[in-house]
């Protein structure tokens, strides 16, 4: 076997590819964890995002009408879960997993109804995302191609770490939401109103996973695949518990995700079987909840009780 | 003149009760005025209701001359009120300044200007003398350090009125004296202070006036220099409150629990409960004053099986139960009334009559062949509801509901009913009505007259002095005097706890 050549340019290009949709997802996993909502829902937002992207850019022939109708559609069902959670006060994480299976459910139904497939529907009428070469930029040589050569979501992306940061911690609605998340009535007797702040944020998260369906589906691939998040939305969920909904370090961990998958995808262009490189962003994810674990009962703990 | 504050015929009704019935009360700008009242009077639906928390059904709110419908405490802050609630409303990950200005923030541009914030907060705390540390996180902070905090966020709101909900409850006696002077500081800079308590002592050393509650209703208006605590009791209760315990009809019988060279070690291996030597016979009640975290609580927990200890014996009628668990215990003699109600006390999320239960659930009647009997645990729970008067609506009310005086009358009726020849009582009275206290009192003393054992742990000095034969004074994990009932006062014991020692105190008394 050879293991020269299993680390370059092109090794980091895919792990920015592969690290984009999840840190999407994420970042509208931490604003959500920031105001109390526990959001695990995150799969299922982005598989309904990948869909009515596809579909949207199929019917329209428009890649911009693509991500529309996935920010819409992704919203609309984030609107529920919020319903749910905040006004009715159910518990976010039952609601959340069955809005995952609920996606799972109506996208595969869809495929079926409106394209007469099963699997994969693929078209040259699906326009996907072009990317963006940055001028200058993304000649540089090593990071240019790897930086400065992505769609418009993946700029965005990148460019949301540091605003959800900024945002978060220099701004009084950042002051707000994290006051919210942390201790609701305290906030109420500020005459600071939770409710709004909680559905905002849940939104807010609907919104970034329709995008980040949108550039699963029509930036890394062109086409849509049954349960093609293939558990994305969930690496993102632990993404922000491993980072205690810092948006540095759930970059960080989105960015070790990305890697897990990019070099898995290397290693079974080296001969490793697939079910075994597949499955290193799982691995990965798990060693880190095992890590992680006593943080995580401690959330959950606080979530109990609060 | 116009009042600061008036309240017109407010009216309040919750399905089955009137919880507020046609309450006026008018305030005057700059006295400091009580809300007394026991638990249950209606007290914390008046105040949510003045912070526009919750809506009156009738009635009319009046500041400074003008009408006011508060929607929401939005409303209430904007008319000049501020609130300091009972249970902080703080953000424990957030700083001092963060949680002060919290809605309300200084923004330079459109970002939140921060060192703006910390300098307004430690300008305002310094001008009234509250020492807090802008930059501190609230999680870091001690509870009397944090009520400063809350007194801050109303001032920085421009409250003219500051309402203080049993501002004590979590104090020690000297936090309680510096709150007094901030207190009297803001109401000497024209600033109204409203303050709810079941504290006789308080009302009397820091009212102008008073305005009592009973059963929802304002019963009585005095001004306190014009009047007596008993005078106030009676209005609170309906009737003559004689605090009076009898002494034990016979001389203290065998020891019971037996303590020898306890050792308790805290964290890094530090003792927290240094050499403990002590005994509580049959028929006598010993009790064991210090201020908070001096080794008490540390020391209860080691008796009662819930915390290991290092070296020492403690001994329950002749066994030794130190390596044992607290079935061990409980089966030995043990019967526990606990400090903290809500968290170990009860199960919140249960029943009474599952509450009741407890501990009794091992053994018939309540259990048989292995399975418990509904109907036995029913029973068992309304003789308790009977005996005890607690006010529930029945065995399935769920104790979460219940005042803090009956959530006490219900662990006071589970320990009691044992019929343990020992009983440890932790801060027994303490947050509950003079009526419940009156009650728990007789009840401590009926236990020892049946020939029961009774440690007493509490804050309340005056709780210790009136009950126990014997006191212990703890200081810095030691026990560090035995006083006999007769030759203990406030001012000893206060000195004693404060670290002196007995030679220096009876050197002075004398």
């Amino acid at each position: 076997m050879d293991w020269s050549g299993l680390v370059d340019g092109a090794l980091f290009a895919s792990v920015v590819r592969a690290l984009i949709p999840v840190l999407l997802a994420a970042m509208g996993g931490l604003v959500c964890d920031r105001a109390g909502v526990f959001n695990v829902a995150l799969e299922g937002l982005m598989l309904i995002g990948c869909f009515a992207a596809v579909a949207g850019s199929y019917y329209s022939g428009s890649a911009l009408v693509g991500v529309l109708v996935a920010v819409v559609c992704a919203t609309l069902l984030a609107a529920v879960l919020a319903y749910g959670s905040v006004s009715r006060k159910a518990d976010p994480i039952v609601l959340g997993v069955a809005l995952n299976i609920f996606a799972v459910g109506v996208t595969g139904f869809l495929l079926v109804a409106l394209f007469d497939v099963r699997g994969v529907f693929q078209s040259p009428e699906i326009v996907g995302l072009p990317r963006v070469r940055i001028p200058g930029l993304a000649d540089l040589p090593g990071i240019g191609p790897v930086l400065f050569d992505l769609s418009l979501l993946g700029y965005l992306a990148l460019v949301l770490v540091p605003v959800v940061h900024v945002l978060l911690f220099r701004f009084p609605l950042g002051l707000r939401l994290r006051g919210v998340g942390e201790r609701p009535q305290a906030a109420s007797t500020l005459g600071v109103n939770p409710t709004a702040y909680q559905y905002g944020a849940v939104l807010a998260s609907g919104v970034l996973c329709g995008l980040a369906g949108a550039q699963l589906a029509l930036g890394n691939v062109v086409q849509f695949a049954e349960n093609m998040t293939a558990g994305r939305g969930w690496i993102a969920v632990v993404a922000v518990m491993l980072a205690r909904a810092n948006p540095l370090g759930t970059l960080a961990a989105c960015v070790l995700f990305g890697f897990a998958e990019a070099f898995g995808f290397r290693l079974q262009g080296n001969g490793l079987p697939a079910q075994i490189t597949d499955a290193a962003p799982y691995v990965v994810t798990l060693i880190a909840l095992l890590i992680a674990r006593r943080h995580f009962s401690r959330t959950v703990a606080t979530a109990a009780t609060g | 003149m116009t009042l600061e504050l008036e309240l017109r015929g407010i009216t309040r009704r919750f399905p089955g009760v009137v919880a507020n019935d046609r309450i006026d009360l008018d305030v005057r700008k700059g006295e400091i005025h009580a809300l007394m009242g026991e638990n249950g009077a209606g007290k914390s639906t008046l105040m949510s209701i003045l912070y526009g928390l919750l809506h009156p059904d009738e009635g009319e709110i009046w500041v400074r001359g003008e009408r006011q419908h508060f929607s929401s405490p939005n409303d209430a802050i904007a008319a000049g009120l501020g609130m300091v609630f009972q249970s902080f409303k703080l953000f424990p990950s957030l700083t001092v300044a963060e949680n002060v200005v919290y809605g309300r923030e200084p923004t330079r541009g459109r970002r939140l200007a921060r060192a703006s914030a910390e300098r307004q907060v430690t300008e305002l705390a310094q001008r009234y003398g509250l020492a807090v540390d802008a930059t501190a996180r609230v999680e870091d902070l001690p509870v009397g350090v944090l009520q400063r905090v809350e007194i801050v966020k109303a001032l920085y709101r421009e409250a003219s009125v500051l309402i203080l909900d049993e501002p004590t409850a979590v104090l020690t006696p000297q936090e309680s004296e510096a709150l007094f002077e901030v207190l009297r500081a803001l109401a000497r800079d024209g600033r109204t202070i409203i303050f709810i308590t079941h504290k006789l002592k308080e009302v009397m050393a820091m009212s102008d006036r008073v305005t009592v509650l009973r059963d929802g209703r304002a019963v009585a208006r005095f001004v306190t220099a014009q009047t007596s605590p008993a005078e106030i009791t009676r209005a609170m209760t309906g009737r003559d409150v004689t605090p009076r315990v009898t002494p034990p009809a016979q001389p203290p019988g065998e020891p019971v629990l037996r303590c020898r060279g306890l050792r308790i070690e805290g964290e890094h291996g530090r003792p927290v409960v240094d050499d403990a030597t002590f005994e509580v016979r049959a028929g006598e009640i010993v009790g064991i004053a210090g201020v908070a975290g001096n080794g008490q609580a540390e020391l209860i927990e080691a008796i009662t099986g819930l915390r290991s200890v290092a070296a020492g014996t403690v001994e329950i009628a002749g066994r030794d139960v130190a390596g044992g668990s607290v079935a061990d215990r409980r089966a030995s003699g043990l019967s526990y009334i606990p400090e903290d109600r809500h968290a170990v006390g009860t199960a919140g999320a249960a029943d009474t009559a599952a509450n009741l239960a407890l501990g009794h659930h091992r053994r018939p009647p309540l259990l048989r062949r292995g399975l418990l009997q509904p109907q036995a645990v029913k029973e068992h729970a309304s003789t308790l509801i009977d005996r005890f008067q607690i006010k529930v609506s029945g065995p399935e009310t769920r104790v979460g509901t219940l005042s803090g005086g009956n959530l006490q009358k219900v662990v006071v009726a589970r320990e009691m009913s044992h019929g343990a020849p020992l009983l440890i009582a932790e801060q027994p009275t303490r947050g509950v009505d003079v009526g419940a206290i009156e009650f728990i009192h007789a009840e401590v003393t009926a236990c020892r007259d049946r020939g029961g054992a009774v440690l007493l742990v509490s804050a309340e000095l005056s709780e210790i002095l009136s009950l126990s034969g014997r006191i212990l004074i703890m200081f810095e994990g030691r026990i560090v005097a035995e006083l006999g009932a007769a030759e203990a006062d406030e001012a000893t014991l206060g000195l004693l706890m404060a670290g002196a020692s007995p030679e220096m105190v009876s050197r002075h008394g004398r």
